[in-house]
Formats: C-alpha cells, sequence, structure tokens
C-alpha cells in the first residue's frame, strides 16, 4: 500500500518543481484519509511538502470544505441561498434538524452525521439541493428527509 | 429525485451539439458527433490564425466579464518573445449564486471542453493546462477526469499537460487572480493588477484564463467558421448563443442554450413556462446575484450584453432567476449581503467591513428597528465599496443591494411602518439560513501549531 507521503510525491510531479501547488489536493488527501484536519494530519501534510505546519494551517482555514474540527462519519450539506431558498430549502434544512436532533454546523450526538447549511451548490433548476457525502441529491423536499437519512444510518 | 433539464431551446446547438439528452461522455460518442475534428483542423493551422479565428468571431468570456476571447490569446506573448512556459488555467469553480451551467457542460459534452483546451493550447503554443474546479463538483471531477484520461489514452493531447486541480470551497477562487494564488497553494486571495495575467499569471509566467463555457464554444465557433459565429445572435458584440441558466419561481427552470438577443420575458415565459401557480413576476436576480436586480418593467429586454447595459443591467454568467411576489425583497438582499460576507477574503477593508455593515443594516430593516435615513447610509455604504477593491467581490454585494433599496424603497418602507416584515414567515424566504458555521477563518481549534 502507498504510504501518504509517496501519494503526495506523486501529487507533486503534476506542477512544476519548487511550487506549493500540491498542497490543496494533500490536504485533501489527508482529510480522505483521517476524515478531517487534525494537527497531526497538517504535520503530516508539512512533512510531505517541505513546509511548515503554520502555513498549511492558514491554507487550510481559508477554505470551506477543509475542516479543522472532528466531524461526523457522514456529512449532510443543504444548499440555503437565494435559488434553493426561494424554492423551500429552508424547510428542507428545518426537516434535517428536525431528524438528526442538531443544528446546522453541528453533529449528531453518535459522532455519525454532521449537518451543515452552505452556499450556492450549483444545481439551481432541482431546488433542493442536498449534498450527500458529497454527492448531490436533486429537488430534496422536506418529505424525503427521513429516508436519506435512513440511508446513511443503515451504511 | 428531478434531473436537471438541459437542452438546446432555440437557434443553432454550439456548445450543446450533438447532444439530445444522451451525454457524450464516451469519445466514440463524442467523435460520432465530429468531436475532435476541429482539434486535427485547428493544429493544422498557424497558432496566429486560430487566434485571428476567435478574434473574428467575436466570442466573449462567458464567466461574467464577457471580455473578447481572441484578444485575451492575442495578449499572450509567443514563445520567442519569453523564456517562461505559457499556461492555460481553464476557471471551473462556478460558484456566482444561480449558475449552474459549466457543471452540466463537464456533466454532458466534456470532451467538447477538452476539445477547446488543446485547441487553445495550440493557439497560444502552450503545453501545460490546469483546469481548476470547484472542490463541490465530485461527480463532474469524476466525469472530466474519466473523460480527460480517455482522450489522453487515444493519444489526442499531443504532449499538451492537462491537470485538473480541485477547488476546496471558496467563491472568491472564481475571481481570476484569486484562482492563480489558489492554484499555486495559497488562500485565495486576489491580486493587485497590473500585472494581468497574460503576462504574469500562475507561477509568474503568462497565463490565459477563460471560463469553462467559453473555451467549450472554441471548436464550435471553428465548425461554423467566425464568419457564421459573429452573425448569430446580437452582433457585434453579443455573438453566439449562450447558456442560460433559468432558475426560481418557474415552471420550467433548466439550462437552456439559445442565441444572445432573446428577451427575458422570452426565456421566462415561452421557454420556462412562466411563473407557476397564479404568483406574479416581482423581480429577476439577472446575471447572477452579483449584479442589480431586474423589475418586471423592463422583461423585454434583449439578453445581449448593450441592451443590457443600456438599463443598468449585466448579462454575468447567463443567470435569469426568478422570483415571485411572495418573496420579501428585503430578505433577498440580506441573503444576497451574507453571503458576500461570508465569501469576502478579508484582504480589503471596503469589502471585509463593508459587507458586514450591509448585512447589519439590513438586519436591522427586516426586524423593523431601522429608520428612513438607514436607506441612504446603506447606499453610501455601497457607494463607499463599488470601485474601492482589488476585485469585484464588494461591488457584487453592493450592486444587488443598493438596486434592491432603490427599486423598492416603498417595500423597504413598509418594514417600518409595519414594525418588521410584513411579509412575516409567509415570504419564501424567510428565516433562511445563512452558513456561518463555515467561519473556521477567526477561531484557532485546540491543538492547532501556533
Amino acid at each position: 500500500m502507498t504510504t501518504f507521503y509517496e501519494e503526495v510525491q506523486e501529487i507533486r510531479t503534476r506542477y512544476p518543481e519548487g511550487t506549493r501547488s500540491a498542497l490543496l489536493p494533500a490536504l485533501q488527501l489527508a482529510q480522505e484519509r483521517h476524515g478531517w484536519l487534525s494537527r497531526q494530519a497538517l504535520e503530516e501534510v508539512a512533512d510531505a511538502l517541505e513546509l511548515t505546519p503554520a502555513y498549511c494551517y492558514s491554507v487550510a482555514s481559508f477554505y470551506d470544505m477543509l475542516r479543522l474540527e472532528p466531524v461526523g462519519t457522514h456529512t449532510i450539506e443543504v444548499c440555503t441561498n437565494v435559488c434553493c431558498g426561494l424554492v423551500n430549502a429552508q424547510a428542507v434544512l428545518d426537516a434535517f434538524e428536525r431528524e438528526l436532533g442538531v443544528g446546522p454546523g453541528e453533529t449528531t450526538e453518535d459522532g455519525e452525521i454532521t449537518l451543515r447549511a452552505v452556499e450556492c451548490l450549483g444545481g439551481c433548476s432541482t431546488p433542493t439541493i442536498v449534498a450527500v457525502d458529497h454527492r448531490y441529491r436533486q429537488s430534496v423536499t422536506p418529505e424525503n428527509v427521513p429516508a436519506i437519512v435512513q440511508e446513511l444510518r443503515n451504511g | 429525485m428531478a434531473e436537471t433539464t438541459v437542452r438546446v431551446a432555440e437557434g443553432p446547438a454550439l456548445v450543446l451539439a450533438g447532444y439530445d439528452g444522451e451525454p457524450l461522455t464516451s469519445l466514440a460518442a463524442y467523435r460520432a458527433v465530429g468531436g475532435y475534428d476541429q482539434l486535427e483542423k485547428a493544429r493544422a493551422q498557424d497558432p496566429q490564425a486560430v487566434i485571428q479565428e476567435l478574434i473574428a468571431s467575436n466570442l466573449r468570456g462567458r464567466g461574467g466579464a464577457f471580455f473578447p476571447t481572441g484578444r485575451k490569446a492575442s495578449f499572450i506573448p509567443t514563445p520567442d518573445k519569453i523564456a517562461k512556459p505559457i499556461y492555460i488555467t481553464v476557471n471551473a469553480d462556478e460558484s456566482e449564486p444561480g449558475t449552474f451551467k459549466d457543471r452540466e457542460i463537464m456533466l454532458k459534452v466534456p470532451h467538447r471542453l477538452i476539445e477547446g483546451c488543446l485547441v487553445a493550447a495550440h493557439a497560444i503554443q502552450s503545453s501545460d493546462v490546469y483546469i481548476y474546479i470547484r472542490g463541490e463538483y465530485a461527480e463532474e471531477y469524476r466525469v472530466l477526469q474519466a473523460a480527460l484520461d480517455e482522450a489522453r489514452d487515444a493519444g489526442l493531447l499531443g504532449g499538451v499537460a492537462i491537470v485538473i486541480h480541485r477547488g476546496a470551497g471558496a467563491y472568491i477562487c472564481g475571481e481570476e487572480t484569486a484562482l492563480l494564488e489558489s492554484l499555486e497553494g495559497k488562500r485565495g486571495q486576489p491580486r493587485s493588477k497590473p500585472p494581468f495575467p497574460a503576462i504574469s499569471g500562475v507561477y509568474a509566467a503568462p497565463t490565459l484564463i477563460n471560463n469553462v463555457e467559453s473555451i467549450t464554444t472554441i471548436p464550435p465557433v471553428l465548425a461554423i467558421g467566425p464568419a457564421e459565429f459573429a452573425q448569430i445572435g446580437a452582433p457585434p458584440d453579443s455573438t453566439g448563443t449562450r447558456l442560460f441558466c433559468l432558475s426560481g419561481n418557474v415552471a420550467r427552470p433548466g439550462v437552456y442554450e439559445a442565441p444572445h438577443g432573446i428577451t427575458v420575458r422570452h426565456l421566462i415565459d415561452d421557454i420556462g413556462g412562466g411563473v407557476p401557480g397564479g404568483h406574479t413576476l416581482k423581480a429577476v436576480m439577472m446575471g447572477g446575484s452579483s449584479f442589480p436586480v431586474m423589475t418586471p418593467d423592463d422583461l423585454d429586454t434583449a439578453l445581449d450584453a448593450d441592451s443590457l447595459g443600456k438599463k443598468g443591467y449585466f448579462i454575468g454568467s447567463g443567470v435569469v432567476t426568478v422570483i415571485d411576489e411572495r418573496s420579501c425583497i428585503v430578505q433577498f438582499a440580506l441573503r444576497v449581503a451574507q453571503f458576500y460576507m461570508h465569501e469576502s477574503c478579508g484582504k480589503c477593508t471596503p469589502c471585509r467591513v463593508g459587507t458586514r455593515w450591509l448585512v447589519q443594516l439590513l438586519r436591522a430593516v427586516e426586524d423593523g428597528t431601522a429608520q428612513e435615513s438607514d436607506f441612504d447610509l446603506t447606499l453610501d455604504v455601497c457607494d463607499r465599496i463599488i470601485g474601492k477593491c482589488l476585485c469585484v467581490l464588494g461591488d457584487s454585494a453592493a450592486m444587488p443591494v443598493a438596486s434592491c433599496v432603490t427599486k423598492f424603497r416603498d417595500e423597504f418602507r413598509a418594514h417600518l411602518e409595519h414594525g418588521g416584515c410584513p411579509f412575516g414567515a409567509d415570504s419564501q424566504l424567510a428565516g433562511l439560513f445563512a452558513p456561518v458555521d463555515q467561519h473556521a477563518h477567526t477561531t484557532v481549534p485546540e491543538g492547532v501549531p501556533a
């Protein structure tokens, strides 16, 4: 099995030498492996790219998809921008809150599911867009919510 | 769960040529509709001749700025003039609220985007292409990467390296210089211009940056010829077709390819089936959330840059989002302002601070705690943002907000008279949650290296 270090070295070959372009892909890879970017994960990235952990943190903290705190095994992200909002995104978010018992930005007590409200996901003609583990579900209504949660819970 | 409607509504099929509901994701399927023929034709031509064809077509940028694509390519120095590599970056960081066309291009005709990249690479003599795709587009990334792998295996790349680089969630990275910073492994904060990317872009080397739709329109321009392309739509400035993004309170939302110059009313009523449920149109988010909102009296305006420009509107990324009478325009302005506050990179003070002030002022109007003078104060804040930052993100917050205050002042005033929102929970946008939980920018979690 390839180590994290080896995989990052492979990523580096896509970009000119002496640049930091492999940083975002390396952070994404680390997050894929650990679920979130802990201090240890940031240090692994820094080591692999010969950067400081502080630099890696400064970049990671800029981007919404990079998580600097522990998150659930699964994520549910509800678009709450204008286009989905016009067709009832708020009701969909409310339904997830009721179903999961947590608010946006929070994780269920068992550590399984993190609920988030997010900005426009680019699926405006089939509102409401909900990204379940980063896969888009289109035209989600409050009625669909229990089944989506059940599906995740069943694995 | 419905699929997105994607179809040619009118006029010649260019970007969507050959697509009839079945995605042209395989090389064989794309080849069957003449795919990669234009690449072969272009490669047989002198690079400068290809640039001249793009100039003659007057193809303009589909990302929002509407800059002539051919002219932009002509600014790139030729390899004999500069001892640096020449780069192409494709902006696939589609994040403008209401925009969902580039995503459909990548899902339905990914090879046409790749062919466009290769034609552009030939034209400016580049052998390095980066496609910067927004991080949320996981499926689109997968489809595009598969198409790229197939094109590479078929030997179509001809020595050009195409790398798909995934973003990680930041609207600002759609701004071209922020995109370059992000691609270089930095925080996505815009650069000061000049120097322009054509001279000093990624890795301080000449860089051509184009939107996905612009690049994907290049093969069809060559296929029908620049002279014919320049006759389509609303010449001389708004040539060709456009993938219009229709959404909101409309019966048949979707991505519709149609020539520039059809009217907003035609798109909404005839192509989109009008406002459903017996409701009436109140406003249109025109071009994207970054621009002034359109009022019903302007619905007969043609969807081309000149006609829209004369009335103070922008074509932007081709967005037409319908808002019916049920929604409160103050809530709309507030939600838009919240978006830009969240997405401001924080580099320029007028934007960083101004977007927060706009949110506070609009919140006070919505809650009924504002006073009449706050309307002019809001306009004053907008005025102090517009044109005063390195990039246009601040302008993008100020323009829609100012247009709402100016065009819907009576509705703003009604909030004061009513002591709160007269729509209450009946508004479609009532209580819409802005995702401020994403702000990791200001808090340092435990255990992070200092």
